[in-house]
């Protein structure tokens, strides 16, 4: 799952397996401490996905997380604020989410790699700073555990309802990279995949989980540490008074000086030119929003994860992400037991959305049914994308009560249309 | 114990029971017998008190769907959660239930197996507050679904030090309890 | 100090794409920008080791002109990213430049709480009583009566003393001075970056062109005379009696302690927490 990318990266050094095998014979107090050290043995164990979104930052490298606790997350901070100074790293707790997304976003202008974690209220703040860390082109890393309802909704209960937010929740139209686990394992290889993506394309990468998941324990082996691969942002190597902080190349990926490193570079929000400084030049104006836009759509193929489950001979196409994806898959072994060709497609990597990937593999199908844990958002891409369908062959099902949507719901729609 | 399908268990009481501990303790001893495992909770936002649930789903497969619907065995420890979850019992499900506050039950169940966990806690382990691993224990043993030692294991790795011998204590009272039914 | 020639604020200044600047005729800001050079550069420190970070407003404009580490962020959140800058990278100097809209106001409580954890930053909060940027709404520190574009009958609000409210909420060096008094300024804000802790630096400012204006202050020399002349030192407030003191700015170094400082304890707990892991072995 975990894409091998070659530019830049670095396998983990041995020093730090080396460390982590010390550890695990120590005798420790709480009963938490002891999970953590088995895991990292790398054996089979149970581990919750916040659990594993913890121990995938920490394998990727973050060093500084800053945050404030919210329901469903805040297993992702406290497990961070035991093992970060183990490590040497800074855990901070802040006064609110405000302050958490400005803190990660000025330690990682000063090198560090940094993460915060948070739930539908804290998610909302941090809107005005995730677009800053897009504009200044900082890269970090937002989790976004998904709770029900507008406000404080349902702290406890799921939903998915933070799809498009996570799109276009900060002002001013802004790319966006946002990843999609539906399990524990899985949310471990999207944590280390996103602060990976944040390196090398310098952006804030959101993590959109499922409270669910975020809580759910499950039997995980995670990879060992040696075959973890582990993205580093690209370092200028050109002298101080030519570096530029945002330098025109093919691909949009450009180096990054730290603050501390000699380049006294700046960093503004508004909007700038190639060396950071503010400009209300048209031409400028227009390169960076281009620039902005384009490092997504020209490295479309790096950033689009895809699953295709059993759609090869499908009729009947089942769009679905996170937990709801496991529904539908459960929906798929019981339909396919009476004989009905139906498939799954489950976008790992949700938004830049994986339009050519779906569109290619919906072609075949007759039918297409969108269920998710909201009032109707995936369904609007879906449509978007089968535009060669009628309205009654693309279907949805929508569910915010707190409750999961079935595999016997799906089941039930996928034999009303049959 | 070979897995021919997934075997699906839902803890349910109220919060402060100890249930999704339970829930962790079972899930974990089934990972330590070598089978997959999602264990899935909810409760409301209060710790104490309101309703509580833990489903454990044991299986030899990739488990799908981590919610337990059509329970192989169901854990009541309340009335509220007895009288809501009931019916989704499958025919040949088993139900546990604790009569110290279960004192009605809406349907006949084969396979039902009544005890008053709470007041047995209370009296032979001086607290109530291991009900939970005194109730899991009965119920593995019960079911047969994961093995003594992995269950004992899974306790030691799941609470905290100081606790581990009451728990264990409840546990081999547990199994005790379950050998009266010629387990 | 006073005698280190003009030309070294030259070299600390940005030439190559950044004038002119933003600031109206007769503005403090940039009075404020020269003394924060001078007392860098009488520090003799090392440019590449000091960030300098700002929120939004006409003062927060300062870090693009210097050729330093700078960092222009969000409204309000200038000490937030400080502190990420500075958690990471402890041993840098991290100066915030903020209003006393950005800082009081939608900053409130991020000055209340980078205080309380005492961690080394060197906030210079230049107070103009008003929204400058935004064009004359009043600010937290607008003075009781005073005219506002959202005050036009005059503010029925209470001021706040910002100095006090750093020094209650654990601030370890506060002090407040003018944009007139411009040696007395270079002097704390060199003793604000030598204090190991968190600290606070009230520069009271002239916004001739938006506040004067409203206010029927004069011009910019005028504000300037008020402030020499309707300010007192610190030291002189026990001398004078209470009538001369009323409705006075009162300058000097209002708190100076040592303090236990945020990045220090925290490096301290790493090593803590490193040394009882390894003695586990
Ligand atoms: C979130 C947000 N709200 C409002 C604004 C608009 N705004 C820009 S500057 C400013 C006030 C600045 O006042 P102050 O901090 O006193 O700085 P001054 O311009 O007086 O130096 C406001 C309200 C903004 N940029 N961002
Ligand atoms: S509006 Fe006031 S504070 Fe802003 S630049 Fe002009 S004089 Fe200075
Ligand atoms: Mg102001």
């Amino acid at each position: 799952m975990l894409k091998k990318t070659t530019s830049n990266s670095t396998k983990a050094k041995t020093p730090k397996a080396e460390t982590l095998k010390k550890k695990s014979s120590a005798k420790k107090a709480a009963s938490k401490i002891v999970e953590l050290e088995s895991n990292l043995e790398r054996k089979t164990i149970i581990m919750q996905g916040n659990e594993a979104v913890a121990y995938g930052a920490l394998d990727a490298g973050v060093n500084f997380f800053a945050g404030y606790p919210i329901t469903p997350s805040t297993e992702v901070a406290e497990i961070l604020s035991a093992e970060l100074p183990k490590r040497g790293g800074v855990f901070i707790q802040m006064e609110d989410e405000i302050a958490s997304i400005c803190a990660i976003v000025g330690a990682s202008l000063a090198g560090a790699k940094s993460l915060t974690a948070t739930s539908g209220p804290g998610f909302s703040l941090m809107q005005e700073g995730i677009g800053f860390a897009k504009i200044t082109e900082t890269p970090c890393v937002v989790v976004n555990v998904q709770r029900m309802g507008p406000s404080t909704g349902m702290p406890t209960s799921p939903a998915q309802g933070d799809i498009m937010q996570s799109r276009w929740g900060s002002h001013g139209d802004s790319p966006a990279i946002v990843l999609y686990p539906d399990s524990v394992k899985e949310s471990y290889e999207l944590t280390i995949r996103a602060v990976n993506l944040a390196e090398k394309y310098r952006t804030c990468v959101i993590l959109l989980m499922d409270e669910v998941i975020g809580h759910m324990r499950e039997s995980v082996r995670l990879p060992d540490m040696a075959n973890v691969r582990v993205i580093n942002r690209i370092k200028p190597t050109v002298p101080p008074h030519w570096y530029k902080h945002y330098d025109e190349n093919q691909k949009y990926l450009s180096p990054l000086a730290s603050f501390g490193e000699g380049y006294r570079f700046h960093v503004t929000g508004l909007t700038h030119d190639a060396h950071g400084f503010p400009t209300n030049k048209a031409g400028e104006a227009g390169e960076m929003m281009d620039r902005l836009r384009k490092k997504i759509t020209y490295n479309i193929r790096d950033l689009v994860q895809i699953e295709s489950h059993q759609m090869d001979d499908a009729k009947i196409a089942i769009f679905a992400a996170g937990i709801t994806a496991r529904s539908a898959k459960a929906a798929i072994a019981m339909a396919r037991h009476e004989g009905i060709k139906v498939g799954l497609l489950r976008p790992l990597t949700i938004w830049p959305f994986p339009d050519d990937a779906v569109r290619k593999m919906l072609r075949d199908v007759d039918t297409v049914i969108v269920p998710e844990l909201n009032q109707g958002q995936l369904i609007h891409e879906i449509r978007r994308l089968t535009k060669d369908k009628s309205e009654s062959d693309v279907l949805s099902i929508r569910k915010v009560n707190g409750d999961l949507i079935t595999p016997n719901e799906i089941l039930r729609k996928i034999k009303e249309v049959i | 114990m070979k897995m021919e399908k997934s075997y699906e268990i839902r803890l349910s009481g109220s919060g402060g029971q100890g249930l999704i501990l339970g829930g962790i303790i079972l899930a974990r001893a089934a990972v330590l017998d070598n089978h997959k495992v999602t264990q899935t909770q909810s409760y409301g936002p209060e710790s104490r008190g309101g309703y509580s649930r833990a489903d454990v789903i044991i299986s030899d497969r990739d488990i799908f769907f981590p919610e337990a619907t059509n329970f192989n065995c169901l854990l009541a420890l309340t009335q509220e959660a007895c009288d809501k979850y009931l019916f989704d019992l499958r025919d040949t499900g088993i139900l546990i239930i604790d009569t110290t506050f279960v004192k009605n039950l809406a349907l006949a169940a084969d396979n039902t197996y009544e005890l008053p966990f709470t007041e047995i806690a209370q009296s032979e382990l001086g607290s109530a507050i291991s009900t939970n691993v005194l109730s899991v224990a009965f119920l593995t043993k019960i079911t047969g679904i994961v093995s003594d030692a992995s269950l004992a294991a899974s306790i030691a790795l799941s609470v905290k030090p100081s606790f581990v011998d009451l728990n264990i204590k409840a546990m081999k009272l547990g199994f005790k309890l379950a050998e009266n039914y010629g387990r | 100090m006073a005698n280190i020639p003009q030309k070294i604020v030259h070299q600390y200044l940005r030439h190559d794409k950044k004038f002119p600047h933003v600031w109206c005729a007769g503005c403090s800001n940039g009075i404020i920008l020269g003394a924060i050079i001078r007392a860098i550069a009488s520090m003799e420190l090392n440019r590449d080791d000091i960030v300098m970070v700002s929120g939004i407003g006409c003062s927060s404009r300062m870090p693009v002109y210097i050729d330093l580490n700078t960092m222009h962020t969000l409204h309000g959140r200038a000490i937030a990213f400080a502190t990420g800058i500075k958690m990471h990278k402890p041993n840098m100097k991290v100066i915030v430049v903020t209003g006393d809209g950005d800082c009081t106001a939608i900053g409130g409580n991020h000055l209340i709480h980078a205080a309380r954890r005492n961690l080394d930053l060197s906030v210079i909060l230049v107070n103009n009583n008003i929204y400058g940027m935004t064009g004359g709404q009043c600010s937290p520190t607008t003075p009781h009566g005073a005219i506002a574009t959202t005050a036009p009958y005059g503010s029925i609000e209470p001021d706040f003393d910002i100095c006090k409210l750093a020094i209650g909420a654990g601030a370890s060096f506060v002090a407040r001075t003018t944009a007139f008094h411009v040696t007395e300024m270079q002097n704390y804000i060199q003793a604000s970056m030598e204090h190991p802790g968190f600290s606070l630096i009230e520069v009271i400012s002239a916004c001739p062109v938006i506040y004067g204006r409203l206010n029927k202050k004069g011009g910019a020399p005028q504000m300037m005379k008020e402030f020499r002349d309707n300010s007192i030192p610190q030291t002189a407030v026990d001398k004078l009696p209470p009538e001369q003191v009323e409705g006075k700015i009162i300058r000097g170094i209002l708190r100076r302690e040592i303090q236990p400082e945020y990045s220090a304890a925290y490096a301290d707990l790493i090593k803590g927490v490193q040394e009882s892991a390894g003695g586990e072995q």
